[in-house]
Formats: C-alpha cells, sequence, structure tokens
C-alpha cells in the first residue's frame, strides 16, 4: 500500500528539500565557482555568483606553481595501496569468519573494531619515533602500512557483513558436488562476493583520501598527499580564494564523484552492521 | 559442517589480520605506556629517568588541562545536538515524496566527502574571513558589523565546520533507519487522527532510538579526535585547544614526550569507555 500524497503536498515537499539541500551544498558549490573567477573577482563587494569570466587559469597556476600532480599521485598510492593491502590480508580473515565461524569469532570482530578505536594522538610518539627509526618518515610506503592498519578493522567488518549473506547452501551443495576448498574459493564464493569487495574497496579507499591526522603528522614533502597539499595553503597563499578554490576543487573532486556510489556502503561500514 | 581440518584452515586465514593488528595495539600502547612514567625530552637530554606517575599528576594539574577538557566537552557536545536534532528533521524532510529526491541525498551527502583540510579551509578563508568572507558579505548587507569568526567565537565557528562535515552521516544513518519503519503503523496513527508531534513521540522517535544511539557513539569517538579542522584553523588558539590538540602539542611541538603520553593514555581510557557502550550495541546486533 503506498501512501496517497496530492500534488500540491509533493510539491511543497520538493521545493523546501531542494531549498535546504542547496544550502547545505552550497560552500562546495562556491568553492567550485570561485576556482573559476580571477583573484579580483574571487574577492569582488558584492560577491559575484554566475555573472562573472570563467577562466581556467587558476589550474594552470596551482599545477605549474605547486606542482599539483605529484600530491595527487601521492594520494593516489596512498589510498590505493593501503585499500588494496587491507582488503588482501582481509578477505581470507572475512571468510573464514563468516564460513568457519567458532565461538571465538564474535569475540575477535569485537576485538578488531576496538582497535578502530584507539585515539590515534595516544600513539601518536611511538608511530612517529618507529617511523624515524625504520627510515620511514616521509615515505608512501610508511603511510601505505599505517592507513591499511587504522582501516583494516573496517575491511574486515564490511566484508563479514557481506560474506555472511551469501547462503551457505550454496556452499554445501559444492562440496556434495566435490569441489574442493580451492575450486569452491574461486568458482562459488568470488563471483558472489565481488560485489562485497568492491563496495569495502570504494569506501575504504574514500576513507583513506581524506585521512588527515597521520598524512599530516608523518609527511613533509616527498611523501605529502592531498591532505597536506591543501593545509600549506593555510596561510597566507590561503588569502588567494581563486587558487584555494582550484586546489580545493581539484583533491576534492575524485572523492566526490565515487562518494555519490558509495551512499549505501557508508552506513554499513562506518556502522558495523548495526544499521542496515 | 566444519571439519578439523576447516577449521585450522580458517584460523590460517585469519592469521595474518589477527597478528597485524595485535602488534599495530600492543606495540605503539606498550611505548606509550612506558614513556608516560619517563622524563623524556628528545630535544633536550633525551631519557632522564623514571619519574613515576609524576607525569599523570602534571598533565592535569597544568593549567591547560582543564580549559582542553571544557574545550573538547563544548566541540563534542555542541556538534552532537545540532547534527543529532538537523539530522533527525533532515531524515524525515527526505523521507517524504517528491521530485529528485536522488539528487537532493546527493547534494546533502556531500560534505562527508570533502577532505577536513578542505572544509576547514574554505570555511575559514572563503566563508568567514571578516573582510572578505562571504559571511562578512552577508552580515554587512544586513547592516551588522562583520564577525571576525576564528577569532571571536572561534568555538561557534568549528562547532559550525565540524558539523557540516557530520550532518551528512547523522542524516544518511537516521534516513536508513526511517525507511525500515513500517509505515502501516504510521498510516493506522494518521487514520486514527493522531497528530504529527505525537505521531513524531510515539513511533518515529522511539523507532529511531537505536540508531540515535549509535550516531551518537560513533560520532563521539571520531570527535574527540578531530585534529586537522583545528590544525589549519585556530592552531589551537582562541580557547579551541582540544584534549587531543594539547597532547598533539605537547609530543611533537614542545617534544614533552613523558608528559604527552601520560595525556595519550587518559585519551584512550577517555575513548575506551565511549567504546565499550558502542561495543555492547553492535555485539548484541551480531547475535541477532
Amino acid at each position: 500500500m503506498t501512501r496517497v500524497v496530492t500534488t500540491r503536498r509533493k510539491s511543497l515537499n520538493t521545493a523546501f528539500a531542494w531549498g535546504v539541500g542547496l544550502l547545505i551544498f552550497f560552500p562546495i558549490l562556491w568553492t567550485i565557482l570561485t576556482s573559476f573567477k580571477t583573484e579580483a573577482q574571487a574577492i569582488a563587494s558584492p560577491p559575484l555568483f554566475l555573472n562573472f569570466n570563467w577562466t581556467l587559469e587558476n589550474y594552470a597556476i596551482v599545477q605549474e606553481r605547486s606542482d599539483y600532480m605529484r600530491f595527487l599521485w601521492n594520494s593516489v598510492i596512498i589510498a590505493g595501496g593501503s585499500t588494496l593491502l587491507g582488503v588482501i590480508i582481509a578477505v581470507p580473515a572475512a571468510w573464514a569468519m563468516a564460513f568457519v565461524p567458532s565461538k571465538r569469532t564474535k569475540d575477535i570482530l569485537l576485538w578488531m573494531l576496538s582497535t578502530k578505536m584507539l585515539p590515534a594522538v595516544g600513539v601518536l610518539y611511538p608511530i612517529y619515533l618507529l617511523f624515524i627509526r625504520l627510515g620511514l618518515l616521509d615515505t608512501r610506503g610508511g603511510l601505505v602500512v599505517v592507513l591499511m592498519l587504522i582501516n583494516l578493522p573496517i575491511i574486515v567488518w564490511m566484508l563479514y557483513t557481506y560474506f555472511r549473506e551469501i547462503p551457505g547452501e550454496i556452499l554445501e551443495a559444492a562440496r556434495m558436488d566435490g569441489a574442493t576448498l580451492k575450486e569452491e574459493i574461486l568458482y562459488v564464493l568470488t563471483p558472489m562476493a565481488i560485489p562485497g569487495i568492491a563496495s569495502t574497496v570504494l569506501l575504504n579507499f574514500i576513507l583513506a583520501w581524506n585521512e588527515a591526522f597521520w598524512t599530516l603528522n608523518l609527511t613533509a614533502v616527498d611523501a605529502a598527499p592531498l591532505t597536506a597539499f591543501i593545509a600549506s595553503y593555510s596561510s597566507p597563499e590561503g588569502l588567494f580564494f581563486a587558487k584555494l578554490s582550484a586546489a580545493s576543487t581539484m583533491a576534492i573532486a575524485p572523492i566526490l564523484i565515487l562518494g555519490w556510489f558509495s551512499q549505501k556502503q557508508l552506513v554499513r561500514g562506518l556502522t558495523f552492521g548495526a544499521v542496515k | 559442517m566444519a571439519t578439523q581440518h576447516s577449521r585450522s584452515v580458517a584460523r590460517l586465514m585469519m592469521a595474518p589480520a589477527v597478528v597485524l593488528l595485535l602488534g599495530w595495539m600492543l606495540v605503539p600502547l606498550t611505548m606509550t605506556l612506558y614513556f608516560s612514567f619517563k622524563k623524556y625530552l628528545p630535544l633536550r637530554g633525551g631519557d632522564l629517568g623514571w619519574v613515576g606517575i609524576d607525569n599523570y599528576v602534571r598533565f592535569v594539574s597544568s593549567s591547560s588541562f582543564w580549559p582542553a577538557v571544557q574545550a573538547t566537552l563544548v566541540i563534542v557536545g555542541g556538534v552532537l545536538i545540532i547534527t543529532v536534532i538537523l539530522g533527525i528533521l533532515l531524515a524525515m524532510l527526505l523521507d517524504q515524496p517528491m521530485w529528485g529526491q536522488g539528487i537532493v541525498r546527493i547534494l546533502v551527502i556531500a560534505p562527508f566527502f570533502v577532505m577536513p583540510t578542505v572544509s576547514a579551509l574554505v570555511w575559514k578563508n572563503m566563508f568567514m574571513d571578516p573582510v572578505n568572507g562571504l559571511l562578512a558579505h552577508l552580515w554587512g548587507f544586513f547592516g551588522a558589523e562583520p564577525i571576525s569568526w576564528l577569532s571571536e567565537a572561534s568555538m561557534t565557528s568549528i562547532i559550525i565546520i565540524v558539523s557540516w562535515q557530520w550532518l551528512p552521516f547523522a542524516t544518511l544513518i537516521l534516513l536508513t533507519a526511517i525507511q525500515s519503519l513500517d509505515s502501516e503503523q504510521l498510516e493506522a496513527a494518521e487514520m486514527d487522527g493522531a497528530p504529527v508531534l505525537k505521531r513524531f513521540y510515539h513511533i518515529i522517535l522511539p523507532h529511531l532510538s537505536r540508531a540515535i544511539t549509535i550516531v551518537i557513539l560513533i560520532q563521539t569517538i571520531f570527535l574527540l579526535s578531530i585534529f586537522a579542522e583545528i590544525f589549519v584553523t585556530t592552531g589551537g588558539a582562541f580557547g579551541t585547544r582540544t584534549l587531543t590538540y594539547l597532547i598533539f602539542q605537547r609530543v611533537l611541538e614542545s617534544q614533552n614526550v613523558g608528559l604527552g603520553s601520560a595525556g595519550g593514555v587518559y585519551a584512550i581510557i577517555l575513548a575506551n569507555i565511549v567504546a565499550i557502550f558502542l561495543m555492547r550495541i553492535v555485539g548484541k546486533n551480531l547475535d541477532a
């Protein structure tokens, strides 16, 4: 049974919801618009909304002056590498917990989750010191490992909740037909698990891309990703609104697009399956 | 049926993840505990020996401790109140029939995907700048004196920025919960003539209570450790130095590792108190 709604009511809802939605989105929209203005237009009073001469010069300047591509590349390697490594380690673990559960499975899952709650600042110095000793400070490899470790609990959890939705009967049927463990994983499980794995990869890539405690504290120049690049605009370059906007737009655009595809997974991934 | 063989295979498959996380937890934690009982100044003499619980006492008795606790509580509390209340209203709004629902939802969720350094800087410069910021123009338009947000209303500013980042999260989770509400129950109440507010209090709110608890717990854990938003806006000045930021300054800026580590242990204990409640809910859900 669907609710009967008058067109008038629906129109009102639509207008109000769009208004609120645009208001919340406005800071992002404003940043994108400002990135196409000249510096003078960016601080014009009263502010210019759409009636300005659109230009791409800020993008060119940001790229030229600050070597934007290097930061972007660092972000891609760090976020991609940590996600990939995390999934490689998490898939077998989540598989085992979902299909060969034991009495301790629940405790292990909850314990993994508890490591995620460890406040980063509480272990800042030990990690910093270990990074210096191991020569990992300001290296992409070091950050890949740290971000993999902080996201590993979420990856295991998400995969576990996805794997648990795969009906066990199918596995049993495959076993009855004489499939070996290897065949079972390769031909039965993998095809069914791919959507779940893809969602997990997507969400964790986003989380790693935006991570801004370890990336700010453990990098300087060589391995600095976009989070650190933008932080360097803190002052006084930040007062060049158009360039700040261009840099910001380039830093968030890929993730905004990916993010729109991951709305559903966001709830599952960040509430550890507690809200479905 | 799990055989003995498959059990040992399963154990082997879990081993890498378990060992890595165990190391990730135990090694730094042990080091933090170790340093917290030492006078350790890497740039001024290094390891100066054991001092017992001296660091723990000094951390809480320093003049910056209580202001930091207060700043932390105000930010966490402020953001929670704003995001939960607005989140409920927004979720109820988005649940209504309308045109372009998918697009509106995308607009509302977008801030969550903006990296913290970007949202902090965009708000700081393009909105809150007392001369060229959009809010200054807005205030000027109404004939009011523009505010220099981050120095005069520093806490409000940080709360606004962080709330903007976390509102999508609260909304999305509450919306998911609302959508699982049995609409027939609501319709029955509507037909019985129950007014909107009554329906909200007796049907919607109880249904949302678990989701609200989860939003509060998860956000608290993340909000206790916000860093970048303060790092690029005030740098801990104007009363915005939270516990996390205070510890960061002790450890990396003034390189007083012993003192900072004691602070770190306090932060870990605090986070664990919140975590216990969250784990209980998540654990119950696992059994179901």
